[in-house]
């Protein structure tokens, strides 16, 4: 489906009060509430419209293919360096920015929205606008662009973004230990606070791992300076954390996802648990409900795959924060037609 | 006082006497920030000292419909805190301690009038700092860097202040307390941190900041490049780049701003430069030697005609003095100068210039470059007098064309600095009337009354309509669509 088309048909829904769910490539259906509405299929709407290497800026419409991205970028040795998650061959750009999900290298290279320079929109009303630009500095207004990154398509269709790329680093090893679940923690923790080019950590099953990237000499510097075993075809073993391919992903049990400040100790949950983003990521499987046991940490918990999601995916807001969330979603969508549910039943 | 009388009063309710000033010798110190053209004395000052205080400040004005503009040290370049005559001035500055710096999690929580440069001071017993260095860094406070969303000279390798700051507390207009952010990661919902830092105190007041602390880099050097022709620097910057190499500094300066600086600090600049460079590389020693390497051998293929790079930490602090005096070695040789702030893509850099340099002739007005190179923030600084008559008027319209070029380029009026009430006029031309009516719906959703810094920021449709009026190219107004008042 063409822009004007998608506008059309946003216009036309939301004249008729009908909800739509917006889908690309349908790869991460299983995130958030239960899509509910139409289905507006956002992957036609594609291809990459600028990308200029040394500019360090790409730009692509929304039904784009990632690992179309992706390539591009490969071939001129540079990177998404939020390395975000696929969950499925059919990825598309515009869905991982309306996700908003970021992979192993976050911790150090910074999350998905740190990367969105600017995005063209289509709100509830089908109206096209853009926000932010194709340049690393940019103060013009509210940040929109940034704003959208991650709402799960519930205030705009992302049609069209801009992100800020990187080069790919020049050498990358990967290191493992045997340790337990808190020498894990105060191992990451440690390093984190050093100059140390740790580009990702992960901890299961009482084996720690830690990928060192950056330029030649500092990777060959750090590594004897942590020491370990090197671990061999260590892509694979970093794609699986991010594509839940990994053992540890497998069986039925609901998977939340733990936001925790970094050196929060290990929390008293029964089931397995993961630890990436030098312990501020966790991935707990298990049927308890760590929803209280996060907030009270000081961080939150998302019920991120599940069969049934009573009480809803993402950890509940304060009254003056859903308050602010309803009125910027009638700023966007009065209609209350883009996704409705999918992020709070409230929006 | 007149209208001041009943506020002085409901203010003095809760706060002490010294905390509220409306007498014009004490309101006189808020009349600006650092745009000193603009300026206008402010009904009331309030001075809180306590987060209960900053609370009860809000919900009065807000109960008697008075505007409220909050300020932090006053050091912005675009007006965002330049008073409401009829408001309220809501200073920060009593805000000044570090909360704590926890160095296991890597983050400070400070006051919002904490300054910059105090962030990284208080860290740097436990090897860590604040990355974002605005130039204002001594001065400048957190609180102003959360509502202009500040860069700085390392932005490029190491963020803006959105992308190191993970939380902030404080109050919407009405006094409501809200948290955005957290302590981890991200938080639940959309991402209100992200929209809240740049909105120049226009959604809500901030009373504390939440920072992300990173190690200190062990080395730094620096290689200072001269070129004989700007165009090529600029090609120098794009091959850096292509070589994979992401500097932790890569900063321009054009030939009258080399004289400029060398007569006031004498930093060993080539003179005979069309353009100098610098290019900053950190790390361990082991990474800055491979770095530097790297950037020599691609900035000799790009055709630099000298280079030295930094022997010692002396000689790198004395390379980067004159891009950091840039400005105040321009404010000797000029009465006064106008900066701008204008993002281009970097490869529209030689059109930009010889745009600017055109401008020259048409304005006959001198001005200087000086250029984040690395990502494409331009700060031309245009020579003027105010002193004489229309010169002023004649440096502003020519600020004016060159934001607009820099919008017809693909760029945005402001990259650092924010629109405040300088570049309000800008915003019609960067933005349509759909997209400034969302604008304003956002800031509606915070604060349905506008009461809070209210005109900065984003322009009414029909401002836009009159400036339009007054900006006719060719015939053609830039908003037909627009309704005319």
């Amino acid at each position: 489906m063409s822009l004007p088309k998608l506008k059309e048909r946003i216009r036309e829904a939301a004249g008729r009060r009908t909800p739509l769910r917006l889908r690309g490539g349908g790869t991460k259906d299983f995130y958030g509430n239960e899509p509910r509405g139409e289905l507006l299929d956002t992957s036609s709407h594609a291809g990459i419209v600028s990308y200029e290497p040394t500019e360090l800026v790409l730009t692509a419409r929304c039904g784009t293919p990632l690992y179309e991205v992706e390539s591009v970028l490969q071939t001129n040795h540079q990177m998404l360096a939020f390395e975000p998650p696929h969950f499925g061959a059919g990825a598309t750009f515009g869905g991982c920015i309306a996700a908003g999900l970021s992979g192993p290298r976050r911790a150090s290279a910074g999350a998905l929205r740190d990367f969105v320079l600017g995005a063209r929109l289509v709100d509830g009303r089908g109206r096209e606008l853009a926000f932010g630009g194709q340049v690393m500095k940019n103060v013009a207004g509210y940040d929109l662009a940034r704003l959208v990154a991650g709402s799960l398509g519930t205030l705009a269709l992302i049609a069209e973004a801009s992100v800020k790329v990187l080069p790919i680093p020049a050498a990358e090893v990967t290191m493992e230990r045997e340790v337990t679940h808190e020498e894990a923690l105060e191992t990451m923790n440690r390093w984190a606070g050093q100059p140390l080019p740790v580009s990702a950590t992960a901890w299961h099953s009482g084996v720690l791992r830690v990928r060192l990237s950056g330029a030649a000499a500092a990777v060959r510097v750090a590594r004897e300076r942590i020491g370990g075993a090197e671990v061999h075809g260590a892509g694979a073993f970093w794609s699986g954390i991010r594509e839940h391919a990994d053992a540890f992903f497998a069986g039925d049990e609901p998977l939340w996802r733990l936001a925790l400040p970094p050196n929060c100790p290990p929390l008293d949950l029964p089931g397995r648990m993961m630890i990436e983003w030098n312990g501020a990521l966790r991935w707990l499987k298990g049927s308890a409900d760590p929803r209280e046991a996060a907030r009270h940490a000081g961080g939150h918990a998302t019920l991120f795959r599940a069969a049934r999601k009573a009480g809803g995916t993402f950890a509940p807001l304060d009254p003056v924060l859903l308050r602010l969330h309803r009125e910027l979603k009638a700023a966007f969508d009065p209609g209350g037609v883009l996704n409705p549910g999918r992020m709070y039943e409230e929006l | 006082m007149g209208a001041a009388l009943p506020v002085v009063k409901a203010l003095r309710g809760f706060l002490p006497e010294r905390a509220v000033l409306h007498d014009e010798e004490d309101t006189r110190p808020y009349e600006c920030d650092g745009l000193t053209a603009y300026r206008q004395l402010p009904m009331v000052v309030a001075l809180p000292e306590t987060e209960e205080q900053v609370r009860q400040v809000l919900q009065t004005c807000a109960a008697l419909r008075v505007p409220v503009v909050p300020r932090g040290a006053g050091t912005g370049l675009s007006g965002g805190a330049l008073p409401s005559g009829e408001g309220v001035l809501l200073s920060m500055a009593k805000f000044m301690r570090v909360l704590g710096v926890d160095p296991r999690s890597r983050v400070a929580v400070v006051q919002p009038g904490v300054r910059n440069a105090a962030i990284s001071d208080a860290a740097a017993p436990f090897g860590l700092y604040y990355a974002p260095d605005p130039s204002s860094q001594i001065a400048c406070t957190i609180g102003g860097n959360v509502a202009e969303n500040s860069g700085g000279v390392h932005c490029l390798k190491y963020g803006l202040t959105v992308h190191n700051v993970m939380r902030v507390r404080g109050f919407t207009m009405a006094g409501e307390p809200i948290t955005l952010g957290s302590a981890a990661p991200d938080a639940p919902g959309y991402d209100l941190l992200a929209l809240a830092i740049g909105s120049e105190g226009m959604l809500a007041v901030v009373t504390e900041v939440t920072v992300k602390l990173l190690p200190r880099p062990q080395w730094a050097q620096v290689i200072m490049a001269s070129f004989d022709d700007v165009e090529k620097a600029g090609q120098a910057v794009a091959e850096v780049i292509a070589a994979g190499i992401i500097p932790a500094g890569l900063e321009m300066m054009d030939r009258p701003a080399i004289h400029a600086v060398e007569q006031f600090v004498g930093a060993g600049y080539d003179l005979e430069a069309a353009a100098i460079l610098l290019c900053e590389a950190d790390g361990t020693p082991e990474e800055v030697e491979e770095e530097i390497g790297r950037v020599k051998s691609v900035l000799e293929r790009s055709g630099a005609t000298r280079m030295s790079v930094s022997r010692d930490e002396a000689e790198r602090l004395r390379f980067w003095s004159g891009r950091k005096a840039a400005f105040p070695a321009v404010g000797r040789i000029s009465p006064d100068y106008y900066c701008m702030d204008g993002t281009i893509p970097r490869k529209r850099l030689g059109e930009v210039l010889r745009f600017i340099g055109a401008l020259e002739k048409k304005y006959g007005l001198r001005c200087p470059n000086v250029f984040h190179a690395g990502d494409g923030n331009l700060h031309p600084l245009i020579l003027f007098d105010a002193s004489r008559p229309e010169e002023l008027q004649r440096t502003e319209q020519f600020a004016a064309e060159v934001l607009e070029k820099c919008v017809e380029v693909g760029g945005t009026i402001t990259g650092e600095h924010g629109v405040g009430v300088e570049k309000i006029d800008q915003m019609c031309v960067q933005f349509r009337p759909d997209e400034l009516e969302l604008f304003m719906a956002v800031k509606r959703a915070f604060d349905p009354q506008g009461l809070l810094n209210p005109g900065k920021a984003v322009p009414t449709l029909a401002r836009c309509a009159e400036f339009g009026r007054m900006r006719v190219h060719g015939g053609a107004l830039p908003h037909p669509e627009l309704p005319r008042f």
